[in-house]
């Protein structure tokens, strides 16, 4: 009998089976001992990207720094569903201030820690696309800058979802909004630049920015950890499908993840000091119109009134994204 | 140790005295030789162990402070002006999460116009805020105020704001007993947090409160204040123990005892009133002196103690209520409710404008004879108003009234450009 390679993956799925690995190869997530950091009881929608994103970034974290880790929050769906008073979900020490000032609530923190010596406790600080690359952008830049001690992460869900799903500066053009309603001539967001926070990021030179989705988690959690690994400034961007703000069904979150990642519309890399070092290839590429027309944020493309120039020119960005960050398996392009 | 200095170098030796450990920095005139002074401080190794942050603006000011705070350090800022106005979301977050930062305020006008100099609209706009207000007379009180100021914070876990006039106090060398370190040690323990984010003992901080218990929270937030009232005293006379000086307290008095008038301000100026409170005096005037030291918490009890033997008063204040009249006469109404004294608003020195003693003369002599408007504007140009407000009737497009000032009184060299 010939040579027959281990198969990680489970069947029709594209997982890692964590009962075929080693131990010390499983998930965070897999480990009984996990922290738990985001416990159960929190009042997430179902389905909710961002509790999932949370729980195994800060448990990654955690595990990363051997529990000796504080988090600032911004004000967001994330702070407002974890800890309605009196109850809290954090099992770690969490700071919540104000929506645009956690990565500098973060860098008091660190720099708390670091005049008390206490090298081995570790800050991160999180918060969702407004709170990131709106409101707090001025913070984060300035964190950025002085390359302090702090991984922050962003729960990119692209746009404001705790206030009623407003449009933010990472909500994709065309896409329905309490704010760019999808009336007259161009309906939906505009088509503007768009505020790319982890190329922005990476102009800052910083150690490390990555990006991730929760339809990758093992690549989330060995991110977040490799990140920990790390000092200085660190910025992890992981898309979080939103069911309600964005019309689609609870059970399509991971869904939607994959589809974001495998159209190009959300490209999926790390980058060390400012240098692209690796993106997380494209494995069955697909049309954007697969990963739109679930979604009701972008119904008014299709169907009787049908947008298709604009859905080319979505197509035109997912094109974009996959020839600049090289997304295609090798042979493919 | 006696030493001809600075004000804002003083304070700076003060901060460093009381052993901060995380410093955010962000340059406002007339500040910023405050934080530059302890950034040099910090480089050369003198102030250790302790962060120095140069943040990018006083919103991240504030918001390092708020995580060094609640991290278990002993924070500081120093800010002015815009720069207040600029954090005041962290400000007033700092003070609902009950943390104790200690900060200058360099009191400076608050623009539109844009103005460098000194008055005390920027605090006043954070009196309602939940920070504790103390106003330093000279730069020996400025230092003194810093030190009470983190024993006072960390009692309460409340943040404080040490407020000195801008430029008249930061900016004047005067001779300033700088106490020595075993002083300011004994007086000021190392911060034993209320609270604190520690991975041995997790909390969280900050959660959504509802109606349900929101109220409350700021209840205590008031009581702190009201204890605050307590201890201010205490504090000086610990202070008056080990420094040797009476600095601080809720209030200070002038040749109060007997005096038919009293005049009431905060900060630098009470100097020159005390000046020309003396030279009446000397004509057989009765007239006295209340100098405000704690504006939050305000001491209703021990102002209307201090002014009820009075006939009335005259607030001298370097605010305005706009549309209203005055800040701290308002204040000062509310603690003598009922008592039936007669009392005047005199609104004075608002953007820098300079309070020359023969104008205090001449209006403690009108307020004495009560013959003042119950609002007072101290030095006015009423021909400058007048014209303006004339020109506005006349002129739909009359322009940018704070060029058109600068035109009609003669401050460029031009005739006003419209109307």
């Amino acid at each position: 009998m010939s040579f027959q390679p281990v198969k990680f993956y489970q069947t029709g799925t594209l997982t890692v089976g964590n009962r075929l690995l080693a131990q010390d190869e499983r998930s965070v997530q897999a480990n009984q001992m996990r922290s738990n950091s985001i416990n159960s009881g929190h009042r997430a929608c179902q389905g909710c990207g961002e509790a999932l994103g949370a729980r195994y970034a800060i448990d990654a974290a955690m595990a990363e720094s051997n529990g000796q880790l504080i988090a600032a929050n911004a004000t967001g769906c994330l702070e407002v569903f974890s800890t309605p008073y009196p109850e809290s979900s954090w099992q770690l020490p969490w700071i919540h201030s104000l929506f645009g000032n956690a990565p500098a609530v973060a860098t008091g923190i660190a720099a708390a820690m670091k005049v008390k010596g206490r090298n081995d406790v570790r800050v991160v600080a999180q918060g969702g696309d407004g709170g990131t690359t709106d409101i707090g952008f001025g913070c984060l830049s300035g964190m950025f800058e002085r390359n302090d001690d702090v991984l922050y992460i962003c729960y990119d869900n692209q746009g404001y979802m705790n206030t009623g799903v407003q449009r933010s500066s990472a909500t994709p053009p065309a896409a329905r909004t309490a704010t760019t309603m999808p009336v007259g001539p161009e309906p939906g967001n505009v088509f503007g630049q768009g505020k790319n926070v982890p190329e922005i990021a990476m102009a800052h030179n910083i150690p490390y920015v990555a990006t991730a989705t929760v339809a990758d988690l093992r690549d989330l959690e060995y991110k977040v950890r490799k990140a920990m690994q790390m000092r200085g400034a660190r910025y992890i961007q992981i898309f979080v499908p939103c069911p309600l703000g964005w019309g689609a069904a609870s059970h399509d979150t991971i869904r939607l993840a994959r589809l974001a990642k495998e159209t190009g519309m959300f490209p999926v890399f790390e980058a060390e000091h400012g240098e692209v070092t690796s993106v997380l290839k494209i494995r069955n590429k697909v049309a954007v119109e697969e990963y739109l027309k679930p979604q009701k944020r972008f119904a008014h493309l299709f169907g009787k009134h049908a947008h298709p120039e604009t859905v080319a020119r979505l197509q035109a960005i997912a094109d974009r994204n996959i020839r600049k960050y090289n997304l295609l398996p090798e042979g493919e392009n | 140790m006696l030493k001809q200095i600075e004000g804002s170098k003083a304070v700076a030796e003060a901060i460093a005295l009381c052993r901060p450990e995380v410093i955010c920095a962000y340059p406002i005139s007339p500040q910023t030789h405050i934080v530059e002074g302890l950034g040099e401080m910090v480089k050369s190794g003198t102030l250790t162990p302790c962060e120095f942050i140069n943040v990018e603006s006083e919103f991240a000011a504030m918001s390092v402070a708020i995580g060094a705070s609640a991290a278990g350090a002993r924070a500081y800022t120093a800010t002015a002006s815009q720069g207040l106005l600029f954090m005041v979301e962290a400000v007033y977050n700092a003070a609902g999460l009950g943390l104790p930062i200690v900060m200058t305020v360099a009191n400076r006008a608050i623009g539109a116009p844009i103005n460098i100099w000194n008055d005390h609209s920027d605090s006043l706009s954070q009196r309602d805020s939940g920070w504790m207000q103390l106003f330093a007379e000279t730069n020996q009180e400025a230092v003194d105020l810093h030190i009470q100021a983190f024993r006072l914070a960390e009692e309460l876990s409340m943040p404080i704001m040490v407020c000195m006039d801008g430029f008249i106090l930061t900016h004047a060398f005067e001779r300033v007993d700088i106490p020595s370190q075993e002083q300011v040690d004994a007086y000021l323990p190392p911060f034993e947090p209320r609270q604190v984010l520690d991975p041995a003992e997790p909390m969280s901080i900050g959660a959504m409160v509802g109606p349900e218990a929101f109220m409350e929270v700021k209840y205590l937030a008031h009581a702190k204040q009201m204890q605050a009232i307590e201890l201010i005293p205490k504090l000086a006379d610990e202070f008056k123990q080990i420094f040797g000086r009476d600095s601080g307290g809720l209030i200070r008095t002038y040749q109060i005892e007997d005096a038919e008038t009293v005049v009431i301000a905060m900060g630098s100026i009470l100097g020159t009133i005390k000046d020309v409170v003396d030279e009446m005096r000397a004509e057989g005037h009765k007239i006295g002196v209340l100098g405000i030291i704690s504006f939050r918490p305000f001491p209703l009890e021990q102002v209307r103690a201090a002014l009820i033997k009075s006939k009335r008063f005259i607030v001298l204040e370097k605010s305005l209520a706009v549309g209203m009249g005055g800040i701290v006469a308002t204040n000062v109404r509310m603690a003598v409710t009922g008592s039936g004294l007669r009392g005047f608003t005199a609104i004075a020195g608002l953007g820098g404008r300079a309070i020359p003693k023969s104008s205090l003369h001449k209006l403690f002599r009108q307020a004495e004879q009560e013959e003042l408007e119950p609002v007072t504007f101290v030095d006015l140009d009423w021909a400058a108003v007048n014209k303006q407000l004339e020109r506005e009737k006349q002129t739909r497009r009359s322009g940018p009234i704070a060029e058109n000032m600068l035109h009609d009184k003669g401050i460029v060299g031009v005739s006003a450009k419209f109307g």
